[in-house]
């Protein structure tokens, strides 16, 4: 029984899960960043991700290749995250958490109203990114697709890692974000900080929307929600404290929900996101901080 | 002297407020007293949020769920056991408040934010769930009332009599929910201004300082959740009684936010401002519908609305009053 094991099957299904769990890491990330420096899970993360994928259709829709509308929606979208926070979150800066959320469920409706009313209901489908004939590795096939999805998820991820280990703005957005008195003692403008993380989210949920849009055989103004929910929920297993924690929590979300929807046919396709529920309540039961969070500490 | 003319402006605002739940009917249409009735559904849900939030400060994304547990109560009772559906509103607020209890005992470990993302993966799995046990809840396909139970209190006949006046089946249930909806706003009222609400208040401002003055907070927030879910059961009852149908579709998690923005809007941690924060969830939509029927922009103008209100009110409309009457309130409450 154990010999008649399909392994290649196993590898390819891993893949795939790694795959989809790259593109939620994207998304996780971007909520981990901008719950580390204001303390808020920004529920619109998805719903301003689809709207960047809607911009990259149009854009390659007037001509455009995939990589070209990829690095000008990368662009827009990091504008367009600055903007936001400087329009509307600002504002409520020192508002209570409950008004900055309630702020966040309010542009996932202007979100979702702005791409309903610039873009027909039609669905529609972006180019694939990468060439859709697979590869064999060691004797196994898999799809360029995925993996390439998997290389851009983690080189975005490292160039991150890069960005806020060794520059000098990467320096000045974790002070402001660990604390952020002290940083503006120190001449740093933490509230530019804050904006250009909004920035930073806003264009890897970009990247995350582009990713995963290609993978589907159409899209509509809907793209995106299944995948927040996915994100929050790796955010959540790794902890929503820790970026690194969001990146291996996606991973593993993926891979573990496409091999239980593989190899449990009681869970098949259709029982995939209240798995991903279940995690997050299961996580936030059992260990609130998830896996590489460290125990908060408080002064009384 | 000014004491007296206090408490005389208090029964004053008491009896104008009896006097417009009584008399508004008479003045719109069947149709509108149907909005309205609806509206009520929701201002009774964000009585019993505000208890939670507002005065524990324990943030629920999944009142929507609750609200789904109390009207899958009343229709599984109407359809299966063919009981009149007034008489299993009270069953239905119990059912909600044991799930309330039940969520609020694990909801002990969690705080602020991370409640909050509990409550709402609560909330988007709870129509799977419905869909799963699907010989209680007649799964994607709900329960009907009017095909199982023709004989309701409001079914068909179009025209109910309670105490011999007979009414149109609306008014019914503008009557039936605002008054509930009444009852409940003055046992919150009794229930903050109390013991227990000094202690809920206690813990939401400092949860060390009222454990060191004697308050249990175990108790006192899980009874917080508990209350709450007697306050949604009740509407989601009330709102299965008007709809006469119950599906997965009928509680989705936007149910659950639309609550939490209506209680954010009306003002946390006070209750006057509660009725125009449900109000303005109920009318917002048909407001936002007619500034152009072009798809999204209603969508838009909603998602603005909602950003506009929480940043030009911090306190919501209960604090907007509260800065209204302060001249007023100040004047009576100081001696000469």
């Amino acid at each position: 029984m154990l010999l008649a094991f399909d392994w290649s099957q196993l590898a390819q299904q891993t893949v795939i899960g790694l795959s989809s769990g790259g593109t939620w890491a994207l998304l996780a990330l971007a909520i981990v960043l901008i719950y580390r420096s204001t303390g808020v899970v920004n529920f619109a993360q998805g719903e301003m991700a689809m709207l960047s994928t809607f911009v990259a259709w149009s854009l390659i829709h007037h001509g455009l290749s995939y990589w070209a509308a990829f690095f000008v929606t990368v662009a827009i979208s990091f504008g367009g995250g600055v903007g936001l926070e400087r329009a509307v979150i600002r504002p409520v800066e020192r508002a209570p958490v409950l008004t900055v959320v309630i702020v966040t469920i309010g542009l996932v409706f202007v979100m979702d109203g702005i791409a309903r009313w610039g873009w027909s209901s039609e669905t529609r489908s972006l180019p694939n990114a990468f060439s859709a004939r697979p590869i064999e590795i060691a004797g196994v096939a898999f799809s360029i697709q995925d993996l390439g999805n998997i290389a851009v998820s983690l080189g975005i991820v490292a160039l991150l890692w890069l960005l806020f280990r060794f520059t000098k703005l990467g320096l000045a957005l974790r002070a402001s974000a660990v604390n952020p008195q002290e940083s503006r003692l120190l001449g740093i403008r933490v509230s530019w900080m804050l904006a250009l993380g909004w920035g930073l989210a806003a264009a890897m949920g970009a990247i995350s929307g582009m990713l995963t849009a290609p993978a589907l055989a159409s899209f509509d103004q809907n793209l995106m929600q299944p995948v927040l929910l996915y994100a929050l929920a790796g955010a959540v297993l790794g902890g929503l404290e820790s970026p690194l924690g969001a990146v291996v929590g996606s991973l593993l979300l993926g891979v573990f929900i496409n091999l239980i929807g593989t190899y449990v046919d009681w869970i098949g396709t259709d029982l995939r996101l209240p798995v991903a529920l279940a995690v997050i309540l299961g996580v936030l039961l059992v260990r609130p901080t998830g896996l590489f969070g460290g125990t908060p500490v408080r002064r009384v | 002297m000014r004491r007296a003319l206090g408490i005389g402006l208090w029964v004053a605002a008491v009896a104008a407020g009896l006097a417009v739940y009584v008399f508004l009917p008479r003045l719109m249409s069947d149709f509108h007293s149907r909005d309205l009735a609806h509206a009520g559904v929701l201002f009774i849900a964000i009585v019993g949020l505000n208890m939670l939030t507002g005065y524990t400060g324990q943030i629920s994304l999944g009142h929507g769920a609750l609200m789904a547990i109390g009207g899958y109560t009343t229709a599984a009772l109407v359809v299966h056991e063919h009981w009149r559906d007034v008489w299993t509103i009270p069953l239905a607020g119990i059912a909600g408040g044991v799930v309330g209890l039940l969520i609020g005992i694990p909801a002990l470990r969690l705080s602020g934010l991370y409640l909050a993302l509990a409550t709402f993966a609560f909330a988007v799995a709870m129509p799977s769930l419905l869909r799963k046990f699907s010989g209680l809840t007649g799964g994607t396909q709900g329960l009907r009332f009017l095909e199982s139970a023709p004989f309701q209190v409001t079914g068909l006949k179009g025209t109910v009599t309670v105490f011999g006046h007979s009414m149109t089946q609306n008014h019914f249930l503008y009557y039936l929910t605002w008054g509930i909806g009444i009852v409940g706003f003055a046992v919150a009222w009794l229930i903050v201004r109390g013991g227990f609400g000094r202690a809920f208040r206690a813990l939401r401002d400092s949860e060390v300082a009222a454990v060191s003055a004697g308050v249990a907070p175990a108790a006192n927030k899980t009874l917080a959740f508990a209350l709450s879910g007697v306050y949604a059961g009740v509407a989601g009852s009330l709102l299965a009684i008007q709809t006469e149908i119950v599906n997965p579709l009928s509680f989705t998690v936007v149910l659950s936010v639309l609550i939490v923005v209506g209680a954010v809007v009306g003002g946390l941690g006070s209750l006057p401002g509660l009725v125009l924060g449900a109000l303005f969830v109920e009318y917002l939509p048909t407001l936002a519908g007619h500034f152009s029927t072009r798809a999204g922009v209603p969508d838009f103008v909603y998602g603005a609305a909602i950003i506009l209100v929480v940043i030009l009110l911090p306190g919501g409309a209960g604090g907007l009053l509260r800065r209204a009457a302060r001249p007023l309130t100040s004047w009576l409450y100081t001696r000469p």
